[in-house]
């Protein structure tokens, strides 16, 4: 059987992957991508973690469906505001969503 | 319910009243009614007073108190003794010549709406026993104040209206401290202030820090040196009805609250650390005053002026005994309407002239006689002429003074007694300037006198300050008792 | 005599009635209305004087000291109140004798003088007003209804000085002489304060009884920079006399209050308010005699300087008006001396008694100059001496009238002058010889001034008077009141003063020294008037050669000796520019500035962590992902 930590090295390196997406991209829809990265990232360990530590539960597993699901429903919103975005201000530039802050 | 409770809810009618009217005419129906009916509540109070505190001694009258938080012990409850009475008159006398005095206003709805909040806020502080009760209503004072110079004001209004708002603030966070301190020192967890002076005793260590808190936060609002800058640009900024409820009653708040917190539950502190009070309050009484002297725009003169006259208020209840405290109360008061008459005739001359530099203008008194002639009577009240208002009060805190054993509280009286000349120098100075002399400007020529309501503006106030100077007797004595509990509690 | 209460209470009702409705009446009507109101106040205080010293006459051989009325005005404590009532004694009661008259004449004189003049109703207002605060002040029952209607008095003083209020220069007359008789008034209430402190009461009957003991008793042992309590105190209400009746170096309001109304420069500056001083002190007599005498002792020699200094400069003057100031000082200042020298019962008191019996006949002689003046000025329409001359032919009845008045107060026999100045150099020569030798120049220097002005006036070179403004008598209305005043002037100095005034009430007979004193004064002003008359009844050069020989000397008596100065530059340099400036820069910039530079730096700090909260929200990752990874340091290597 795989041992956990290549599992976990998987996650990590997906986790600082969309870490570092996150902050270095200005589009919004990569740093939403990089986003799903981070959460996929998460729900690998909470996967793993059943399996390999109790595996005669189910928690976890379970935790991974709603978080697939949040994540679904979050990305539709977060599209959502993307596009909207876009049509008040003609890109979907991080820094230029200062409207707020004056 | 008592009779207090009406002087708080007659306001918030009015103000629920303001919200259904439709054009200007109506607004003034309804500010016209409430204030007169305020000025009815004040008088029938006085008399019921009279009748009540001679058959009763109870420190405060017409006691009612209605639980509102039970697990803090808040309580809504209101009494009055001789004091808080002869503040509710000054108070209403005041709303309602600031109604007159506003009679104009644009945006009238919004600007008597925030007036009543004010009137609503003063009512409610002197009418309160509970330390709770009167933050709260205190706070509800100076909110609108803010939104009154803001939004209505002259000149640097935004600047002046945000100095006076945050340092009055900044006096109510010392009050705050203070008052919690009383309530957890006292040894029973309480608000009310009978209830502390009379069955409590908060100890001294904890005086030692709680008197300066509460006398510090009650002496800004009665422009306590070096505390007193919000009030020149405040005043100068305001309109006329706010300037006038500002400096006829909201400052005497400040004076008010030094007696019924800061000395009346902590007397031994007062006994202690008065003296720096004192020093400071003396040196505002003179201070303002050669300020005066050389200020060349109407309302700073006034300003500084009240610093002095207010200063005097503070150091009087410094000397601590029954005729300098009854003086104090007596000069709250005296400078109450007299400061009142001439924010109201300043308002008057500027709405004409559209200045307030006394270098500008000249010769008034012959293009409008009446208001010239009122705003020489407040002057000469201002100077402490016989037979006005300011007279007694003066001599009765000198006279009352003087009478402490101390030397040095002796000889500070005869520096606080310098200020009734230089309060000479710059009222006649002003007055020579403004009124008499040659017509400076021939715009002026054209104005037209006062107008009927600013009439019963200033004569409202210069009757009460007729009466007040030729009969303080009565004012006197329907103070002098209620001083002595205070004053038995000092020794 | 509950009734003398009417005395006072009339002016104030008038004053009343004639303020708040006096713009809706006739001009005329006000006028008469004001005196006619005054004449019934003069009737009731005759009926009071003659009830005072023929009904009710003397007890025990002393005049006897009423209160018919008092009440409690302002209560302090049980000792210190403030009490307003009626204390008649012979100096109060020939007080009301004095003002009564006078206002009375100038009341009537003004009906003519005053005529058409703009807010004529306000000046009567205004003299009812005076004549209310002046009679309070007189029958004062304690010392505190005596400071009430004092401040009184000053401010009608201050209003009809000011009555020409469109006149910049009577606007600062008014203004200077208020202020400087409030400066005065800062030292009377101090000095009342100071009294209270000690001797625990305001009532002039205790504290004048038994000698002042009161007074010694409680202030015994407490001195302050080598003088008792009891002398600052005594000499602190001195200094509000001194304010009041223009001492030196108090006087700089009076020649300035010149710019009010000729009448009421009669009424106000020469007869009655500015004697005020002199009966305040006359009236706590018993405390300066027997309390301070040091006190007296000061009050003499300012009095003997001030009657010199302002004898000397009436000498120069040219402005007819300012003549009669100057001399009007010099003479309040010869009542003073007087009382200063005086002592304690009998004959001892006679300087107190002559004091009182000056200013009861100046009040008269320095009135009818004043309106004699006034009658002038009317005619020619100028204050200047330039502008006069040979009037005796235009204006006769003011020519015999002011004649009899110049020659009282030049002392010359029997005008009444004579006989009051008489006693008091006989004061003062058993007091001291100094004082007696300077009043008896500062006599002569009268009797010159007063006859330059004469001569001046009514005598010398006609002047261009053009033909439509050609000078003429004065209408009956003010020659009736001058006639009036004459026959006061010559009469009332055979009063025998010593059988109804006296310092312990106790008559007492004075008789007049004729080789020692009175002689000597003759001679003195005859010398004086002749002197004048060779000068100036036929206008001649020697006074300008005198002069011009003078040089420096003229200069400075023309110019006051520059004590106007010398106040201007205290009050413009030192406390406008070196006290009130800079309090006020201080209050902007360094008391307002800690307070602007609070906010300052409150904003300062929050602009410098404003940054952080940049909205950016990639920062903000950046900065919680570094955050975690470093607090998950310091868990796993902690």
């Amino acid at each position: 059987m795989i041992k956990m930590e290549y599992y976990l090295i998987i996650s990590i390196l997906m986790f600082f992957i969309g870490i570092y997406g996150f902050i270095s991209r200005r589009n919004m829809l990569a740093m939403l991508i990089s986003l799903e990265l981070v959460l996929n990232a998460v729900e690998i360990n909470f996967a793993v973690f059943n399996r390999y530590l109790f595996p005669e539960r189910m928690e976890g597993l379970f935790f991974t469906l709603f978080g697939i699901a949040i994540t679904a429903a979050e990305t539709a919103v977060a599209i959502a505001i993307i596009i909207n975005a876009y049509r008040s201000i003609g890109n979907v530039n991080v820094t230029k969503l200062n409207k707020l802050k004056d | 319910m008592s009779i207090l409770s009406l002087f708080v809810l007659v306001p918030v009618l009015m103000i629920g009243c303001l919200f259904l009217c439709k054009d200007i005419k109506q607004i003034r129906a309804v500010m016209v009614t409430g204030a007169s009916v305020l000025l009815i509540l004040a008088a029938v109070l006085v008399v019921l007073f009279i009748g009540e505190r001679a058959v009763s001694d109870a420190t405060m009258l017409f006691v009612s108190s209605i639980v509102w938080y039970e697990p803090l012990n808040i309580a809504y409850s209101v009494g009055v003794d001789g004091i808080s009475v002869a503040m509710l008159a000054l108070s209403s006398i005041i709303v309602f010549t600031g109604v007159f005095s506003s009679w104009n206003m644009n945006m009238a709805k919004e600007y008597f709406l925030w007036y009543c909040l004010l009137a609503t806020g003063v009512f409610g502080f002197f009418i309160s026993i509970d330390l709770f009760t009167m933050f709260m209503f205190y706070e509800v004072a100076l909110i609108p104040m803010y939104l009154l110079i803001g939004l209505w004001g002259t000149g640097k209004k935004e600047y002046s209206a945000m100095k006076l708002t945050l340092m009055l603030m900044g006096g109510s966070a010392f009050l705050l401290v203070g008052i919690l301190g009383i309530y957890y020192t006292s040894g029973h967890t309480t608000m009310n202030l009978l209830e502390i002076a009379d069955h409590l005793h908060i100890p001294v260590e904890h005086q030692r820090w709680i008197f300066p808190t509460t006398f510090l936060g009650f002496g800004v609002l009665g422009a306590l040196f070096p505390f007193h800058t919000w009030s020149p640009d405040g005043h100068a900024s305001a309109p006329t009805a706010v300037s006038m409820l500002h400096a006829g009653v909201l400052m005497k708040l400040g004076g008010y609250g030094c007696f019924r917190v800061a000395m009346y539950l902590m007397p031994e502190a007062a006994g202690e650390l008065g003296w720096i009070f004192l020093i400071l309050t003396g040196i505002s009484v003179v201070y303002g005053a050669f300020g005066a002297v050389v200020q060349t725009d109407l309302k700073y003169i006034n300003a500084y002026s009240s610093v002095s006259h207010c200063g005097l208020v503070l150091f009087a209840v410094l000397m601590m005994n029954q005729i300098s405290m009854t003086g104090a109360v007596m000069q709250m008061l005296s400078h109450g309407l007299m400061t009142a008459l001439f924010f109201a005739l300043i308002g008057l001359i500027y709405g004409r002239t559209h200045t307030r530099d006394i270098r500008e203008m000249g010769g008034l008194m012959k293009i409008m006689p009446f208001a010239s002639a009122c705003y020489v009577i407040a002057g000469l009240a201002s100077l402490g002429l016989p037979g006005l208002s300011g007279f007694v009060a003066e001599m009765t805190i000198f006279v009352g003074s003087f009478q402490h054993v101390d030397l040095f509280r002796r000889v500070l009286t005869i520096v606080a007694c310098c200020s009734i000349v230089i309060t000479a120098v710059y009222i006649l100075r002003t007055v020579g300037k403004i009124l008499y002399g040659p017509v400076q400007d021939e715009h002026h020529l054209g104005l037209s006198d006062a107008a009927w309501y600013e009439k019963v503006s200033a004569l409202g106030l210069i009757v009460a300050i007729v009466a007040m100077g030729l009969y303080p007797l009565g004012v006197s004595e329907l103070i002098s008792d209620s001083i002595a509990p205070i004053v038995a509690k000092l020794m | 005599m509950e009734y003398s209460l009417l005395i006072i209470i009339t002016p104030l009702l008038l004053f009343l009635l004639l303020g708040l409705s006096g713009m809706k009446m006739k001009p005329g009507m006000a006028g008469i209305i004001g005196t006619a109101g005054m004449g019934f106040s003069t009737l009731i205080s005759y009926i009071v004087a003659y009830n005072y010293f023929f009904g009710i006459g003397q007890t025990d051989g002393a005049w006897a000291t009423i209160i018919p009325f008092n009440v409690e005005w302002l209560h302090f404590t049980d000792n210190l109140h403030i009490d307003l009532g009626i204390l008649l004694d012979p100096i109060s009661v020939m007080m009301l004798l004095v003002i009564t008259t006078v206002s009375l004449m100038v009341h009537i004189y003004s009906l003519g003088y005053m005529h058409g003049e703009k807010g004529f109703q306000r000046y009567y207002a205004f003299l009812s007003l005076f004549s209310f605060s002046m009679l309070g002040l007189v029958v004062a029952t304690n010392i505190f209804q005596m400071y009430i209607f004092w401040e009184l008095v000053g401010v009608s003083s201050y209003l009809l000085i000011g009555f020409y209020y469109t006149k910049p220069s009577a606007v600062s007359a008014s203004k200077k002489a208020f202020i400087v008789t409030r400066f005065a008034d800062l030292g009377f209430l101090v000095g009342i304060l100071l009294l209270s402190f000690y001797t625990g009461t305001f009532d002039f009957a205790q504290l004048t009884s038994d000698g002042a003991g009161l007074v010694v008793a409680s202030t015994a042992g407490i001195s302050f920079m080598g003088l008792s309590a009891a002398s600052w105190a005594m000499a602190l209400i001195f200094m509000g006399g001194a304010g009041k009746s223009a001492m030196f170096p108090l006087h700089i309001w009076l020649p300035d209050a010149m710019e009010g109304p000729t009448p009421v420069s009669a009424l106000i500056h020469a007869a009655t308010m500015v004697v005020a001083g002199v009966y305040l002190v006359a009236r706590l007599f018993p405390v300066y005699v027997f309390a301070t005498p040091d006190v007296l002792t000061l009050i003499a020699y300012i009095g003997t300087f001030t009657a010199l200094f302002a004898a000397v400069i009436a000498i120069t003057q040219t402005d007819i008006k300012r003549v009669l100031a100057f001399s009007t000082i010099s003479q309040i200042a010869y009542m003073m001396v007087s009382l200063g020298v005086s002592e304690y019962g009998g004959h001892d008191g006679l300087g107190y008694m002559a004091s009182m019996f000056h200013l009861f006949t100046h009040a008269f002689f320095k009135a009818l100059l004043f309106l004699g003046a006034g009658s002038v000025i009317h005619a020619v329409h100028s204050n200047e001496m330039d502008a006069m001359g040979s009037l005796r032919k235009y204006m006769p009845v003011t020519h015999i009238t002011f004649l009899i008045a110049c020659l009282a107060i030049a002392g010359i026999p029997p005008f009444s002058g004579f006989f009051s100045k008489d006693e008091i150099l006989a004061a003062c020569l058993h007091h001291d010889k100094l004082i007696f030798f300077t009043l008896l120049a500062v006599a002569g220097i009268t009797a010159f001034y007063m006859f330059r002005l004469y001569f001046n006036i009514f005598w010398g070179a006609e002047k261009s008077y053009d033909g439509h403004h050609q000078p003429h008598e004065s209408p009956l209305r003010m020659t009736v009141p001058l006639m009036i005043l004459a026959v006061f002037s010559i009469f009332t100095g055979f009063i025998p003063f010593p059988e109804f005034i006296t310092v312990d009430h106790i008559p007492f007979a004075a008789h007049i020294e004729w080789a020692t004193v009175a002689i000597p004064s003759i001679l003195v002003a005859a010398a004086g008037i002749l002197i004048a008359m060779v000068f100036y009844m036929k206008g001649s050069e020697l006074p300008s050669r005198i002069s011009r020989a003078l040089g420096g000397l003229y200069t400075a008596t023309l110019r006051k000796f520059y004590m106007d100065e010398i106040w201007m530059f205290m009050t413009k340099n030192v406390v406008f520019n070196r006290i009130c400036t800079p309090i006020a820069w201080f209050d902007r910039h360094v008391v307002d500035g800690a307070m602007n530079g609070l906010a300052w730096i409150t904003q300062k700090m929050s602009v410098s962590i404003k940054g952080l909260q940049s909205g950016q929200v990639q920062l903000y990752v950046w900065i919680y992902v570094v955050g975690s990874l470093v607090i998950a340091a310091l868990v796993l290597f902690l």
